[in-house]
């Protein structure tokens, strides 16, 4: 059975991590820049109109530099997609993970942003360690994605434990009431990621994985697509707009994320990032 | 209307004259500092010691920079939400402290000593390091070296672009940007 294995080794997953996490920071996904155009036309507020051309000027030098689009460069969160009749040669897949996320920011002189305990707070100085997490799938193919999360959208993200009871309406009402607390601190337009049901961590990691997805991409069932749309609409009727300096797009989509509950719960939480979504994925 | 040039210090007369909703550019020299450092600039405050930098009729930005390029001056260097600073700048107000620059909402108490003490509150576009690093002319480490992103460093910056988000007559371009557009007028609406 062994000869059917398929092999990587850990020097292509360390070097792919650190070529992800050094892209994530530099260039602004299409998906990204594509959304943030169509806002740029879609805007009402001349200033905010000139925040939109601001950000993708800045992406634009960037991307020329190999300079951070922002100077918060995250902690780095990464979703393995790893195929079971895969094996990894000369280490560990965390491990090598891990030394990539090392790698990619010393390399690219990203800003080392991760405190080794979270009481003590002490920099240790290479952004590790990252949050990683795992999923095994059929078949060989080793898939990771990284999405660099910066602090000022994660801080204003929120999870609560709804009652079924509170419904429809009591999501609705709570993502909103999310974004309204984080106004301009999450650097709008946002990306609403959403979490619904499972357990109160499912919550919070569909949430997370829903900012995985193109921006402003739909959900595959027509229901959560019309509540994604119904949110998106909400939110941009909140007044923010760029920079929260007052305009009409304050979101560049909302992403929702379900799975199934326990028939006394609702969670529900909500991940917001900033304009630049930074997310880039690779297939080995 | 044409952005308003200021240089540093910053006068008590120059900040009289802004009024929520100004642009401005910046020249001459600006102190950054964010969390850590505030935290210590509070502790030797709190012992009745001197600070490392004097802060008076200065601007303080709050950035936390990526490291720079073999010959750059300074990577990455946009605003990080000013509303973590909220616990300390009331004192530093008080000190003399006469602007800062950061993203984000701040909190009565730092609005209030920005109205009794004459103090200005600057936004910076968050999001923009790359764009904003390039009004950056010159960096220099002041305190707290150890610190790294968030040691307190000396910036010289030229034409840097900034629009009063708070002035110290109580006006709040955060505030006002969101009445001009928001389309529900729920009693929320303007919180």
């Amino acid at each position: 059975m062994i000869g059917f294995l398929r092999t990587i080794d850990f020097r292509t997953i360390v070097e792919t991590t650190s070529r992800l996490c050094q892209e994530a920071n530099f260039e602004l996904e299409h998906d990204v820049h594509a959304a943030l155009e169509l806002a740029a036309k879609q805007e009402e507020s001349p200033a905010g109109r000139d925040i939109i051309t601001q950000l993708l000027d800045n992406a634009a030098i960037a991307a020329r530099d190999r300079i951070p689009i922002c100077q918060d460069t995250g902690i780095v969160v990464v979703f393995v997609e790893c195929g079971q009749d895969l094996r990894i040669t000369g280490g560990d897949l965390a491990g090598a993970i891990t030394e990539g996320v090392r790698d990619g920011y010393t390399r690219g002189y990203l800003r080392k942003s991760v405190v080794g305990d979270p009481i003590r707070r002490q920099n240790t100085g290479d952004n590790t360690p990252p949050i990683i997490y795992f999923k095994p799938v059929p078949g060989s193919a080793l898939k990771i994605s990284v999405l660099p999360k910066g602090a000022g959208s994660e801080n204003m993200s929120a999870l609560r434990m709804l009652k079924p009871a509170q419904g429809l309406a009591g999501i609705k009402e709570f993502v909103l009431e999310t974004v309204e607390k984080a106004g301009p601190n999450a650097c709008p337009p946002l990306t609403v990621g959403v979490g619904i049901g499972g357990t109160m961590e499912k919550a919070a990691l569909l949430a997370k994985e829903a900012l995985l997805r193109e921006v402003g991409a739909r959900h595959g069932d027509p229901e959560i697509a019309a509540l994604e749309d119904e949110l998106t609409v909400m939110i941009n009727r909140t007044g923010f707009g760029p920079a929260g300096l007052g305009g009409r797009i304050t979101t560049l989509g909302v992403h929702i994320e379900v799975y199934p509950t326990h028939i006394a719960m609702l969670p529900v939480a909500v991940n917001l990032n900033c304009h630049a979504v930074r997310h880039k994925t690779a297939i080995l | 209307m044409e952005p308003v040039r200021i240089t540093t210090p910053l006068t008590g007369e120059a900040v009289a004259g802004l009024r929520a909703g100004q642009r401005v550019l910046i020249t001459g020299r600006i102190l950054t500092a964010r969390d850590a450092a505030h935290k210590k600039l509070i502790e030797l405050l709190d012992q009745g010691a001197d600070l490392p930098v004097d802060i008076t009729n200065q601007i303080i930005y709050y950035v936390g920079p990526s490291p720079p390029r073999p010959g750059q001056v300074v990577g990455a260097a946009g605003p990080t939400t000013a509303g973590r600073m909220d616990f300390y700048a009331p004192q530093l107000i008080a000190l003399g402290l006469k602007g800062m620059i950061g993203k984000g909402f701040r909190s009565t108490a730092v609005t209030e000593a920005m109205q009794k003490h004459g103090a200005v509150y600057f936004a910076a576009v968050g999001g923009a390091g790359a764009l904003l690093a390039q009004r950056i002319r010159a960096v220099r480490v002041l305190a707290y070296p150890e610190l790294g992103p968030e040691a307190i460093y000396e910036f010289e910056v030229e034409d840097f672009p900034v629009i009063v988000a708070n002035d110290m007559y109580g006006g709040d371009l955060y505030r006002e940007g969101r009445r001009q557009y928001a389309l529900d007028k729920g009693e929320d609406a303007y919180a």
